[in-house]
């Protein structure tokens, strides 16, 4: 590689290997990185905070010396939504205004374990609620392969700022799809880890029972590198599993012959986009090719994960987001006369349009007299959702499906209609209420040159499987080499 | 019907949202529409179902019971949108 | 008319862990504010509660005591409500799983043993404290996420008293099994009161009112009576009550209802996700039951049966667990378990109340109690002697022994002695020695007291008496 190139385009595993080979230093890639952003962020918006003198500064900080941790000088941007000690962590909410957590969050802390340099946060949905990047007090994000078009979302400014080259990689979290949609509309790779796998111990919630963090990056290796760096048990999170981690980054180099791939029927129905459907059938023939053998199957209750997903999902964030009251942090707003006062008209300026109705719309599903009909149904439904792929998973190791209907849309176009907008997230709310792990690789392009997605599922505590059949296809395939032209 | 405006009201003083009569208005129709699309859920039968909460087979999980650190007072208080001698200061309450 | 008065009771106890109950933060007492908090009890946005096991096994130790059925699988709920001393906006409670059911505590009312049902015990979190200013409310969070059980009886008791009485049962379990600090007025034991009127006659339960803000035992029995009244009267003058919380006034006391509006509650219960559900398995219930002591009402009976106390002395000893143990230790060094009853019952228990100590504070050892009911036995001191000596032993710390050995506090049993005494209290007490003569025989007291003040109490009483009515009985 000649040292003009931009360091700001490589790869994690790239740079890893020019800084042990002494060739550059962190600050030559953070530089890469200001310039990137200094010239572009202002059209994509993907960032929410960021301040490139400190960024500087932690780089400058690195310990030299000879264990440097294995990711030791490569940048990082974060999901705003994960808690930074002592930085700005606001959800892209203007009821976090000005909040700086007294704490890291335990992936947070692994990272700065072995060397990472945090760049900043980026933009979301605000409290990751949208699948846009539309909702975060900060104005959305755009697609860096349109600019009049959303990101996904709601980790859209990880997603735009790994594609837009801003990001050599970033955390996003995942409750719904909010890793794996904007991976697949912005042709970067998105893995939502296995519940339990990865620490949410500082991930500010929106569905406990549903969040996890995980990696966004340019590459399968990277993702493996990134997931490999985050997971593992954390006694500060109960519903962190003991269960020891995999050496990722080697395990994906195996081939993927005699694998079997289930491919469920409802995941091509009406709706779905020809292009879509088109990219995906030969993404599975390539899959084909390499040894895989491909099978049709059903997974019969997706029809109704997403009515399971926005009762589970707004009920638990009704309880989450209550604490969003104005008593310890955060906005509290002004002129007011009494307790109830307060509470009210905080969160009344402080929550954006769709945080309201989420709000409501969980509180309304938990409250006396709807419980049985709403919650308590949606968790018994979750149950057969489950059982699905447990059934799928006796006979197959992986399953293949779209990661998004469609690709991505204009900016604007779905906002002012929450339930089509929730229909974005039909394909990947299954494997949050399943809990296992899912993630989207690059597949192909529309004819508008937009990026689609292909979803691997897997069974739950599988990483090793779907990283692998994600490497294998994508060193046959050429589509995460493209970038935008911005 | 599946909600109305009394509802959501009712709603969304449980969530402490005030809410203006313009929004009320809107998230009716908004929040309707999406219960009526939740509604297909009545055509599965889930009597003899147990309910996930839990998606992983997970339980007793604890710790010992040993004191740790606990945080600086100067960081448990610096987020305050307003304090006083290192407590939390809000309006009065009316004592319950 | 006839009414009777149903009674139900909630208490809530802090157990005493070294942490909190979902984070590592201490529990102590009185710590500058805000100084023991972490973003777990803070509630800080992404903190995850972590479940202390001490804080289970407390609460299944006092479900255990109670004869509560222990749930062989128990879960956390949220409970949400909003308030500024509950940081996350919901409390980690117990909704539909609760740690333990159907209990029993037996109080004795009178000579008669009462049953009165445990309807649930539930494991929580406790909230912060709100200080009240002119025109600002003040929060400090250290008491947040203070381990709290809920234990909630049936109405079954019948009388302020039987609550009174309720209470201090619970309380002596509580301590016998050394959960809880138990101490009302610093908050680690709380309880709240529903109550309720009906006439006699009546199957259905009368319209409750809920009691609140009592700071001691004697304040719940005060308000109950107070709120008795308050509700008989109303009934009698046919008026209704109204269901509603009213705070117990200390210092009026009486019941006044709540200023602020109450609203309807909806709590919004639903599983706690960031919490594993706990299955108990037999081994850690076998574990606690072990660390369970004998019970004051078992360890009562026990010592009628092998002591042959009287329920009543029996019922008082045990009461006090520090008490009971004391008693023990003393039987087994001296002979007659009645006279050590006595004594604690008595000048020792006096003592302990004048002064506000406890047994355990007492600078009295078992041995030297013992020692000392010997000396009275074996006559080497009287009787009221003993009584003095005993204080100086409380005070010094001495042993009485070697007290009466230094103060030369022996009985005088020696003849010449005592004939001295005798005779010249006799001649200087010409009335009492005639309206003796005259068939008065409590003049006999009378020259006794005579000769123990000449003695400074170190006479022998027996021989004394011996002596007076063996010298006056020819003149009689």
């Amino acid at each position: 590689m000649t040292m003009n190139m931009k360091l700001n385009t490589l790869t994690a595993h790239e740079l890893i290997d020019l800084l042990s080979k002494g060739d550059i230093s962190p600050i030559d890639i953070c530089n890469d990185i200001i310039n990137r952003i200094e010239k572009q962020e202002k059209s994509l918006n993907a960032l929410a905070h960021f301040d490139k003198e400190k960024a500087l500064e932690r780089c400058k900080n690195l310990k030299e010396g000879v264990n440097k941790g294995k990711l030791w000088g490569i940048p990082i941007f974060i999901k705003d939504n994960i808690s930074v000690k002592d930085e700005l962590t606001t959800c892209s909410s203007k009821i976090l205004k000005g909040f700086k957590p007294p704490y890291n969050a335990t992936a947070i802390e692994k990272l700065m374990d072995i060397g990472a340099v945090l760049m900043g946060k980026t933009n979301m949905d605000e409290f990751a609620f949208g699948s846009s990047t539309e909702t975060s007090c900060y104005g959305p994000t755009r697609n860096p392969w349109d600019l009049e078009r959303i990101p996904g979302g709601s980790s859209g400014g990880s997603a735009a700022a790994v594609s837009a080259d801003e990001a050599i990689f970033a955390l996003g979290s995942d409750t719904g799809g909010s890793i794996r949609q904007p991976a697949s509309l912005c042709g970067v790779v998105g893995l939502k880890p296995t519940y339990g796998r990865v620490s949410r111990y500082g991930l500010i919630a929106f569905a406990s029972s549903l969040d996890q963090i995980g990696p966004i990056t340019k590459d399968v290796e990277d993702a493996a590198i990134l997931l490999k760096a985050i997971s593992g048990h954390d006694e500060m999170d109960s519903t962190s599993a003991d269960i020891p981690v995999s050496d990722y980054s080697s395990n994906i180099k195996k081939g993927i012959k005699g694998l079997k791939i289930g491919i469920p029927k409802e995941y091509f129905i009406e709706g779905v986009d020809k292009e879509v459907k088109d990219s995906i059938k030969l993404a599975i023939g390539e899959l084909e090719k390499l040894g895989a053998v491909c099978e049709d199957t059903c997974l019969p209750h997706t029809e109704y994960a997403v009515s399971v997903y926005y009762l589970v999902a707004t009920a638990e964030a009704s309880s989450n987001l209550a604490r969003f009251d104005g008593v310890q942090y955060g906005l509290r707003a002004e002129n007011i006369t009494s307790m109830m006062d307060m509470y009210k008209k905080t969160r009344k300026e402080g929550f954006g349009d769709e945080a309201k109705r989420r709000i409501i719309l969980g509180t309304f599903a938990l409250s006396s007299g709807y419980y049985d009909a709403y919650y308590s149904k949606a968790l018994k439904v979750r149950t057969l959702i489950k059982m699905d792929f447990d059934k799928a998973f006796e006979k197959f190791d992986a399953i293949v499906t779209p990661t998004s209907p469609t690709a991505s849309f204009k900016i604007g176009e779905k906002i002012s209609d929450p339930l089509t907008m929730y229909l974005s997230d039909i394909f990947t709310i299954s494997a949050n209420l399943a809990g296992i792990p899912g993630m989207s690789i690059p597949c192909g392009f529309t004819k508008a040159n937009l990026p689609i997605g292909l979803q691997i599922l897997g069974k739950p505590f599988d990483e090793d499987t779907i990283l692998r059949i994600a490497y294998n296809y994508e060193q046959s395939t050429e589509w995460h080499k493209k970038k935008p032209k911005l | 019907m599946a909600i109305n405006r009394d509802t959501v009201k009712y709603t969304a003083n449980l969530a402490r949202i005030e809410l203006s009569d313009k929004e009320l208005e809107h998230f009716t129709g908004q929040l309707d529409r999406i219960l009526a699309y939740v509604d297909k859920l009545n055509t599965l039968n889930v009597t003899n179902l147990k309910p996930t909460s839990h998606v992983l087979d997970m339980k007793n999980v604890y710790r010992e019971d040993s004191v740790r650190k606990s945080l600086p007072v100067a960081d448990v208080i610096k987020n305050a949108p307003n304090k006083e001698n290192n407590l939390f200061k809000v309006p009065k309450i009316i004592e319950t | 008319m006839d009414y009777e008065i149903v009674i139900g009771l909630e208490v809530h106890l802090q157990l005493n862990t070294k942490s909190k109950v979902f984070c590592g933060c201490s529990t102590n007492f009185g710590s500058a504010p805000n100084t023991q908090v972490c973003p777990v009890c803070l509630g800080f946005p992404g903190s995850l509660p972590v479940l202390n096991r001490r804080a289970l096994e407390l609460g299944a130790k006092v479900s255990i005591a109670l004869n509560c059925q222990i749930a062989e699988k128990i879960r956390f709920d949220r409970k949400n409500y909003f308030y500024p001393d509950l940081p996350k906006d919901y409390q980690i409670s117990q909704f539909d799983q609760p740690l333990a059911q159907h209990g029993i505590l037996t109080i004795i009312t009178g000579e008669a043993e009462k049953n009165i049902r445990i309807r649930r015990v539930h494991l929580e979190e406790d909230t912060g404290k709100l200080f009240h200013q002119k025109d600002s409310s003040l929060i400090d969070f250290n008491r947040c996420g203070i381990p709290l059980l809920e234990i909630v009886s049936e109405p079954d008791m019948n009388s302020p008293e039987e609550a009174y009485l309720y209470l201090t049962a619970l309380k002596s379990i509580l301590e016998y099994i050394d959960v809880s600090d138990c101490n009302m007025e610093e908050g680690s034991l709380r309880c709240d009161a529903n109550i309720s009127l009906r006439k006699k006659a009546d199957k259905e339960l009368g319209t409750k009112t809920e009691i609140k803000n009592m700071n001691s035992f004697k304040g719940v029995k005060a308000a109950l009576e107070y709120e008795t009244k308050r509700q008989m009267d109303l009934l009698e003058d046919g008026k209704r009550i109204a269901q509603e919380t009213r705070l117990y006034n200390t210092e009026k006391g009486v019941t006044e209802p709540m200023r602020s509006k109450e609203e309807a509650h909806d709590y919004r219960y639903f599983p706690e996700p960031d919490l594993a559900p706990f299955n108990f398995e037999k081994s850690f219930l076998k574990a606690i039951e072990r660390d369970i002591p004998e019970l004051p009402e078992p360890k009562k009976n026990r010592f009628i049966k092998d002591y042959l106390l009287s329920g009543y002395d029996a019922g008082i000893i045990v009461s006090d667990k520090n008490t009971a143990d004391y008693f023990e230790k003393c039987a087994s060094l001296y002979s007659n378990p009645k006279t050590i009853a006595n004594w604690l019952i008595g000048d020792i228990s006096a003592y302990m109340k004048d002064n506000n100590v406890s047994i355990k504070d007492l600078n009295l050892k078992e041995s030297y109690l013992s020692g000392m009911l010997k000396m009275i036995d074996n006559g080497v001191i009287t009787g009221k002697i003993a009584k003095t000596l005993l204080i100086e032993a409380i005070q010094t710390g001495k042993d009485p022994e070697k007290l009466v050995k230094e103060n030369g506090l022996e009985q005088i049993s020696d003849v010449k002695l005592l004939e001295a005494a005798t005779s010249q209290v006799i001649a200087e007490n010409p009335k009492s020695t005639e309206d003796f003569k005259n068939g008065k025989d409590n003049a006999i007291m009378f020259l006794m007291g005579k000769v123990m003040q000449k003695t400074k109490g170190r006479a022998n009483p027996n021989k004394v008496n011996e002596m007076l009515r063996e010298k006056l009985k020819g003149a009689r």
